[in-house]
């Protein structure tokens, strides 16, 4: 990849922070948005806008078409089936949260069990918490090795004939620590289980296809990979989609709705799949600039953008080894991870470090990273994070490095 | 007559076990901030001349060159704007 083309295309790229080149290494939290990302939201809104379905004057057709044919990019992106196993939401959150309340509200109760892993953002433990507390059901957590990566042994060994579904993610977002989701995947349908993976971290750095990791449901984030913000998917296998509930009632998602005054009541017919889940009026913009964002990547190639984080990682690695009063948490071994590196600055909070590097124009993130239960399983009051995308640079490494070697001093 | 909001332009809880508070003043009025502070505050340390860590009424607390303060161990939202108000007016 050429790297400095890219940037070209990332006009943030170009501003100072504190007197300082920006240099953006907060990417496993949100990344930035390319020209042609942001080309299209101004071009959808200067030359497009309108609501999508069920009008017939052409800006609504426009936009339904550009909405529509950007869920078919996002589908063989993952190389779903068919498009209707694509469900636009806001986010990974969502599409968790969709997936536990749907499914679960038919599929889940008292005696059944559900699986996480300790090392799984919030996103991804409170809405199966809270479903715990409506159904009645069990939820367990598989024990993650000290270097970060998932316990294969424990996660299998806590999988029962109890176990209705298993939630990993495919990438931790603390460690960048890779899953081997194909064989969680197997291990939950010998059971008789599903299994959901949660790709906030993994979609946008590596090739994923969900056929060929036989999942279930698979949740991400678009802000996370070039895309807008408030824009992600739920993709979910198309008969068990269609076996669940809706998830929020309003306009787009129904049928029919007819008042019957024998009852007094409305009857309600579901409208058909990806429909069914996309109460009210959806972010039809974002779904475009994220269909723009995928078109990117894709003309990248998902293989090469995974090659040059994992080089950039080992190179980071190398270097903050040398740093004396840093210590990188989770697994050395960088051939294990994605582009994310966690550590900490002996004698200082995450955010006294993340303050100092901002200093620097260096943007970090400190604190959990919305990962509390792994944070208290490494006994770490919290962690800076550093984490890279396809723009970044040695040359920005290197600057990072030098700026924590002025802890050395200390 | 001035008030702490005339300098404090956020507070932002931080996420971690330390239960950190930030406090982000007014791009605009941070050099003054900085300066008020460091004529009330006692100096215990300094990192890189970025971070100053002070000491002000028993309660230590960090200072950033790019108006920004962590403060640790503070009990309310009441007590930390009676303590900034201190420190900055």
């Amino acid at each position: 990849m050429d790297i400095k083309a890219i940037r070209q295309d990332f006009p943030i790229l170009n501003r100072k922070v504190n007197g300082n080149p920006l240099i953006y290494f907060d990417n496993a939290a949100t990344t930035q948005k390319p020209l042609q990302v942001i080309d299209s939201e101004v071009g959808f809104y200067q030359k497009h806008n309108a609501n999508v379905h069920r009008a017939v004057h052409t800006l609504s057709l426009e936009a339904t078409d550009l909405y529509e044919k950007a869920r078919e990019t996002l589908a063989k992106f993952i190389n779903a089936k068919t498009s209707s196993e694509v469900v636009f939401v806001r986010g990974t959150t969502e599409a968790i949260n969709l997936a536990a309340y749907s499914w679960g509200l038919n599929n889940l109760g008292k005696g059944d069990e559900v699986l996480v892993s300790l090392m799984e953002h919030h996103s991804n433990i409170v809405p199966w918490e809270i479903n715990s507390k409506l159904r009645g059901f069990t939820l367990k957590y598989a024990n993650v090795h000290d270097d970060g990566t998932l316990n294969y042994e424990d996660f299998e060994s806590k999988l029962t004939e109890q176990t209705k579904i298993v939630c990993l993610s495919q990438v931790s977002n603390v460690t960048g620590v890779i899953n081997d989701v194909k064989r969680i995947a197997k291990a939950a349908h010998d059971q008789g289980a599903l299994i959901l993976v949660d790709g906030a971290q993994s979609v946008p750095h590596m090739p994923v296809d969900v056929q060929e990791l036989d999942a279930d449901f698979l949740a991400f984030s678009g802000h996370k990979m070039l895309g807008p913000t408030g824009i992600g998917v739920l993709y979910g296998k198309k008969e068990i989609l269609e076996g669940m509930s809706p998830f929020e009632g309003g306009g787009e998602m129904i049928k029919e709705v007819s008042y019957n005054s024998g009852t007094g009541h409305c009857g309600v017919s579901w409208n058909e799949l990806p429909w069914k889940f996309e109460a009210g009026t959806p972010n039809i913009c974002g779904a475009i600039g994220l269909a723009v964002a995928v078109n990117y990547l894709s003309a990248l190639g998902l293989d090469n953008v995974l090659t040059h984080e994992k080089d950039l990682t080992q190179y980071a690695m190398t270097q903050m080894a040398e740093c004396k009063k840093v210590t990188v948490y989770g697994p050395k071994d960088s051939s294990k991870k994605c582009g994310i590196i966690p550590f900490g600055v002996k004698g200082l909070s995450s955010h006294d470090v993340a303050l100092f590097c901002d200093n620097y124009g260096i943007m970090l993130r400190s604190g959990y990273h919305c990962a509390q239960p792994l944070h208290e399983m490494f006994k770490l009051e919290s962690s800076a994070r550093a984490s890279f995308y396809l723009y970044n640079n040695k040359e920005e490494v290197d600057r990072f490095v030098e700026v924590l070697k002025e802890f050395d001093q200390l | 007559m001035s008030t702490v909001s005339d300098y404090v332009a956020r507070i932002e809880g931080t996420c971690g076990a330390e239960s950190d508070v930030i406090v982000v003043f007014r791009y605009e009025k941070k050099d003054e901030a900085i300066a008020n502070i460091m004529k009330k505050a006692s100096l215990k340390n300094t990192i890189a001349g970025i971070i100053f860590e002070l000491t002000f009424e028993g309660l230590s607390f960090r200072l950033y060159t790019s108006g920004k303060a962590i403060f640790r161990g503070i009990k309310s939202k009441t007590e930390l704007m009676d303590f900034l108000a201190k420190l900055l007016l």
